[in-house]
């Protein structure tokens, strides 16, 4: 990609990140936190990227831990997500 | 799978992550919301697996599998105490995962064009400071090395130097990558993570985990320049602004800095000056009761204290019981309530606490003056007046919770201790105020069962809103109101 095309992204989808977060009550913070944390775990594409194009053992290697970290990221970041979500509920009264 | 198919298949999971997050801004939408992102997660995955550059699979499947495992393990046993910690904990590995995918790209192919190689040594940066800052946010958090900042000689005059000659070793690899530039670069962001966060005190943790979160989005943003894949960069983009604005919001609620916080030495520190002399007054549980019982309406103010104690589940049963006596009942949430944002709504969440009920800060210090009892569960710096009126103290312009325009303030403390800033609190000292000393599980225990037995008003007239004294005794009740309004009227047993 070209730099310009791959900044003007990255700005652009940074002004998506402040306008929609900001609009997050704190009650739901916690788990926007983790719910983001989660979606940072994206790296995860790059490792699976990284780790199987068998360009030799320790870039391999390397891949593989990345894998593993991002994986870790990614299902337990989503999996308390809900966790927490499933819990807030309003009590009809 | 086509390039464009592919490229496609990033889009929609683009636009699934946005879609995802809007829905996290409400609690009805929220649990839906993360669903989706969690789609969008497996699209892009599952697009990338298919990717025609991947050509082996063996370290791929074994790493989705040992990942899993220990993510779904880590999800399911987590405490929700231990919240701050498993966000710490992932964090961390987001950021190592990024730095990781930025060494082995860097091993495949060493010989990278200017982009790539800005971009890799920018990836290696944030996610190694962001691995191993978070990994000692986490034991500072579970304790597992002591909360206090820790320094070492120097560490003003080092932690710039070392900062510098990282950016140096990062425009080096720039302009011509070597593998020597590249682990050493490499190295000093791991080093750097660690001398960063080891001198910021425990109570700044929850800055530091917004902020931590912020940089392993952008770790992996700068992974996603690295490899040409724009689903890292925007992906990686948002978490990066929205942990930005988590930060903002915890340092302006604890009326820090950023660059304050992160120059360290702030909490876990005391002046232990706090001598208090001056008398407070007490009450009990009996005497308490009926105060509760037929107050129009009750703000609870929970702290970290009364998750501390596991007191949640008895408080809400505190607050079912004077619903059902047609109080009022709603709690006050502090933006630091809690280790991180957000934390003590999750908290009382689990103790099947209506969200409706929490109200926010700024919502409810109008209210105050409105409101018959305040009850304050260990919670203690957050509704430190002083914070507001004594422009010496070292919280002064800290917003707080203004429980002191209550008519009655009643606060469940274990002892006078100080607080965590280690500042005494003129809230206890107050007219208005009534000390009940003891654990917070126990203590509102104890209140829920007299609540049950409470058949005398405590007077017949009820306070007008900010009168200074609660109200007075209007004499000749029975003994239960004598014992209440004596606890009301003129303090009894001064401590």
């Amino acid at each position: 990609m070209e730099l310009i095309a791959a900044l003007t992204v990255f700005v652009l989808a940074a002004f998506v990140g402040f306008e929609m977060i900001n609009k997050v009550p704190p009650t739901l913070h916690t788990p926007l936190m983790s719910g983001s944390n989660a979606i940072s775990g994206v790296t995860l594409v790059g490792a699976i990227l990284v780790a199987g194009t068998g360009a030799g053992t320790a870039a391999t290697i390397l891949g593989f831990m990345a894998v593993v970290f991002a994986t870790i990221n990614v299902v337990g970041g989503f999996m308390v997500t809900d966790r927490m979500l499933e819990m807030f509920k309003k009590n009809d009264r | 799978m086509s390039t464009e198919l592919l490229a496609f298949a990033y889009l929609v999971a683009v636009a699934l992550f946005v879609l995802g997050i809007k829905r996290l801004s409400s609690p009805a939408t929220a649990r839906s919301g993360n669903r989706l992102s969690a789609i969008a997660m497996l699209i892009a995955v599952g697009a990338t697996l298919v990717d025609a550059s991947v050509i082996s699979y063996q370290a791929i499947g074994a790493g989705l599998v040992v990942g899993g495992v220990v993510g779904v393990i880590a999800a399911q046993r987590v405490a929700m105490t231990a919240m701050p910690e498993l966000v710490a904990g992932f964090n961390g590995l987001g950021g190592g995962a990024s730095a990781l995918v930025a060494a082995s790209a860097f091993l495949a192919n060493s010989d990278q064009a200017i982009v790539p190689s800005a971009a890799l040594s920018a990836s290696v940066l944030v996610g190694g400071i962001t691995f191993t800052g978070s990994l000692i946010a986490l034991f500072k958090l579970s304790g597992k090395i002591k909360g206090a900042p820790v320094h070492y000689p120097g560490q003003k005059i080092g932690d710039t130097a070392l900062g510098l000659i990282a950016i140096g070793l990062a425009v080096a690899f720039t302009i011509s990558p070597s593998p020597e530039t590249f682990w050493g670069l490499s190295g000093l962001a791991l080093l750097l993570g660690v001398l960063r966060v080891l001198p910021i005190g425990g109570g700044d943790m929850p800055v530091v985990i917004a902020f931590l979160n912020s940089l392993s989005g952008v770790a992996a943003s700068m992974a996603g320049f690295a490899l040409g894949s724009s689903v890292l960069i925007i992906a990686g983009a948002i978490v990066g602004a929205s942990g930005l604005i988590l930060t903002g919001i915890m340092v302006r609620a604890m009326n820090r800095t950023l660059l304050g916080v992160l120059a360290g030495g702030f909490g876990g520190t005391s002046n232990g000056a706090v001598t208090s002399e001056k008398p407070v007054r007490r009450t009990t549980a009996e005497d308490l009761a009926p105060v509760l019982a037929y107050a129009r309406s009750v703000v609870i103010v929970p702290g970290y204290g009364l998750a501390v104690a596991h007191a949640q589940h008895v408080m809400r049963e505190l607050a079912d019981q004077l619903e059902s006596r047609g109080v009022q009942v709603r709690y006050a949430i502090h933006p630091v309530a809690g280790r991180m944002p957000g934390h003590m709504n999750v908290l009382l969440a689990e103790a099947d606490v209506s969200y409706d009920l929490l109200v926010d800060m700024d919502d409810i210090n109008g209210e105050f003056v409105r409101t018959d009892v305040a009850l304050v569960v260990g919670a203690n710096d957050v509704v430190n007046p002083a914070a507001r009126e004594d422009v010496d103290s070292p919280i002064y312009g800290m917003p707080i919770l203004n429980v002191d325009h209550a008519a009655t303030v009643v606060v469940i403390k274990r002892s006078l201790s100080p607080g965590f800033a280690g500042i005494d609190n003129p809230l206890f000292y107050m007219d208005n105020t009534l000390m009940m000393f003891g654990d917070a599980k126990q203590a509102v225990g104890e209140l829920v069962s007299e609540v049950k037995e409470a058949r005398y008003r405590p007077s017949v007239t009820l306070p007008p809103p900010r009168s200074g004294g609660g109200w007075e005794a209007d004499g000749g009740g029975s003994l239960s109101e004598l014992r209440v309004s004596r606890c009301k009227g003129r303090p009894s047993s001064l401590v």
